[in-house]
């Protein structure tokens, strides 16, 4: 018996631990609700000052675009989606790594996601949120902006085009929206509950206490509660991978040279997955710093999302060479001439940045040193961001500026007030987050304390199914 | 029988999960029937412990999916050939192939809120006040305590003698929990 002997210091090898220095589950409730119910730090204040003076330059870069007309952006013939576009597709492809940890992981049973999953699904209903403002004020007259919805009235007169991919487009992101709004805030009530259970005053008690409509932790509602958790879950799956697919469509189902590939849908929902962890990672250092949770947001987290990063980096690498040899394959001069002016054209810069970030820098998690470096994943994530940005703004950019005819040939250049409004929505985004931290759980505490639990059973039954009885394991 | 019309029940409180899943099998082997647990997280196996059904929540979700299916198909056939029917390209008025996307994500949109509100309405919330709440510890079932109420309209019920049988199965602290 002495060769299979349990040992517990190889499975701690083999299976880190995702909660470290065993904290108790008042600990642990402790430790996620503490954050709300300190007194505001002044830091608190400062950052919402920051990003919320961001937020208003949003405002009013968004107010004198309506006010005036899009004609403020730089969009014009031959390149009619600029960064409007760009950005749209940016930010709600950094929302899917919320939707794929909340929702896919779940299913596949993975226990890690547990201390990230609220996090990452608040960064995808903030960036869903910055997302939304493109397409709306993109149609022009966004006060008309319901004529997208096939709802009734007078002043249309007429129905949508439903073999548009653009309003495919319009159900596909509000549904997306509010599917994730839902499944956060489900996943929320038992931890607003709690906070309510802590509340010292009558104040907080009422607001946590309507917030989390009355929920008592009872076996009937979690029965009803972990059914309609999974039945979420399940709904989501599928759902984060249209809407990107759906997002790509916008350009595939055109006939557009460099847009019209059938490669698009999986090459899209790839890049999305690979955006959307490098922006948890930003994020979560940050955070898991700042509200001092690293032992339950640990090395094990970070290093699986590294892992993921580098696996939907290589597929989104894997896909850019599939572009180039179709293009060349096709044998289509039109198609073959977009690919070359992509790579050595009046827009190579942004390509060779786009490739040097999401080809070139995830391939460095595969040192496993590097993938569990917090300042080196800090700094690559950022370049990921900022490189599958430009991906969008190539695909965007260098498809349009060369139209069929040389005399409507162009090129792109964003004025002042797509720049400002671009970086107005990261202070949006931000300012989300200031507040989501500041009054909502940022670890969804049950499912924790649950998965606390179900671990320490299997640790106590391991020894029984791998290396006999337990008393064996004892007497040796 | 005394009258327990004021009474909710009486909680006992457990440390653990395990020990509060061996109090309801007790419970159950004792002849309790009408009982309910509050605890800080889902325990497996509780519900085949206390007898409780499967939840019906997947057949309201189903409802909800047929119906968004549905509307969807309807609108774009209703749109496109009979209210405002319009030739783009020589393509058809209505075809599953481009009504596909649109199908889906109505599909998924209503079975999202069925799961939502029907999980709501099977727990019989929003409800902002319950007896439970006059338990003095209930604070402690969100966090690391593991209750478990016999209720007053259990048949065998009596508060004395629950309460003792209760307390034979390692409660930490038993209670009187007013209606």
């Amino acid at each position: 018996m002495a060769d299979l002997a349990f040992d517990p210091k190889a499975v701690e090898q083999l299976s880190p631990p995702l909660v470290t220095g065993k904290p108790s589950l008042h600990e642990v409730t402790e430790a996620v609700s503490i954050h709300t119910e300190l007194e505001t730090h002044r830091n608190w204040y400062i950052a919402l000052a920051i990003s919320g003076s961001i937020t208003l330059l949003l405002g009013s870069m968004l107010a004198y675009l309506i006010s005036t007309g899009i004609g403020v952006w730089g969009n014009n013939n031959p390149v009619g989606w600029g960064w409007d576009i760009t950005n749209f597709v940016f930010w709600i492809g950094i929302g899917h790594a919320g939707t794929l940890i909340s929702a896919i992981l779940f299913l596949f049973r993975q226990k890690w996601r547990t201390s990230i999953n609220r996090f990452a699904e608040a960064m995808t209903l903030f960036a869903v949120a910055c997302a939304g403002i493109y397409p709306l004020v993109h149609v022009g007259r966004p006060w008309r902006a319901y004529w997208l919805f096939p709802i009734p009235n007078a002043d249309l007169a007429m129905w949508q085009n439903f073999r548009s991919p653009l309003l495919w487009d319009v159900f596909a992101v509000s549904t997306y929206a509010t599917v994730s709004a839902l499944f956060w805030y489900v996943g929320l009530i038992p931890d607003l509950a709690i906070i309510r259970d802590r509340a010292t005053t009558k104040l907080r008690h009422t607001i946590y206490g309507i917030a989390s409509l009355g929920w008592r932790g009872s076996a009937t509602h979690w029965k009803n509660y972990e059914k309609a958790y999974m039945i979420l879950a399940g709904l989501s799956t599928p759902l984060v991978l249209s809407v990107h697919t759906i997002v790509s469509f916008d350009f595939a189902v055109s006939i557009i040279p460099g847009w019209h590939t059938t490669i698009f849908p999986p090459y899209f929902v790839a890049g999305a997955i690979f955006s959307g962890f490098a922006m948890v990672i930003t994020l979560m250092v940050i955070a898991r710093w700042v509200f001092k949770v690293e032992h339950l947001v640990t090395m094990t987290h970070l290093e699986n999302m590294n892992k993921v990063i580098l696996a939907t980096g290589t597929i989104v690498g894997y896909a850019y060479a599939t572009e180039f040899f179709i293009a060349w394959y096709s044998g289509n001069e039109y198609e073959r001439f977009t690919f070359i002016n992509r790579a050595m054209g009046p827009y190579a810069w942004a390509y060779w940045s786009m490739v040097s970030c999401n080809v070139i820098s995830p391939q460095f998690f595969w040192f496993k040193k590097l993938r569990t470096n917090i300042p080196f994943m800090f700094v690559l994530s950022i370049f990921v961001n900022i490189g599958m940005w430009f991906e969008r703004f190539v695909i965007i950019a260098t498809s349009l500026h060369r139209d069929f005819l040389p005399s409507s040939w162009g090129y792109f250049r964003p004025t002042i007030v797509d720049i400002l409004t671009f970086f107005g929505t990261f202070g949006l985004f931000i300012t989300l987050f200031v507040f989501f931290t500041r009054f909502l759980p940022i670890i969804a505490v049950s499912e924790v304390k649950g998965m606390m639990i179900q671990t320490e059973h299997e640790k106590h039954y391991l020894p029984a199914t791998t290396a006999g009885s337990p008393e064996s394991v004892k007497a040796h | 029988m005394a009258d327990h019309s004021s009474i909710h029940g009486v909680v006992a409180d457990f440390a653990s999960p395990d020990t509060l899943l061996d109090a309801v099998k007790a419970a159950r082997a004792q002849g309790y029937t009408r009982m309910e647990a509050y605890t800080p997280f889902p325990i497996h196996g509780i519900d085949e412990a206390m007898g409780a059904k499967p939840s019906i929540l997947g057949y309201i979700v189903l409802c909800g999916s047929a119906t968004g299916f549905t509307t969807a198909v309807l609108l774009q056939w209703w749109t496109g050939t009979i209210a405002y029917p319009l030739v783009i390209s020589g393509k058809p008025l209505f075809a599953f192939e481009f009504g596909f996307p649109v199908m889906f994500e109505l599909t998924v949109l209503l079975s999202a809120f069925a799961a939502v509100f029907g999980m709501l309405g099977l727990n019989g919330l929003p409800r902002l006040s319950h007896p439970i709440f006059n338990y003095s510890g209930v604070a402690g079932s969100s966090d690391d305590r593991f209750l478990l109420v016999i209720e007053a309209s259990d048949k065998k019920f009596d508060a004395n003698a629950t309460k003792d049988f209760l307390a034979s199965l390692g409660a930490e602290k038993l209670e009187v929990v007013e209606a």
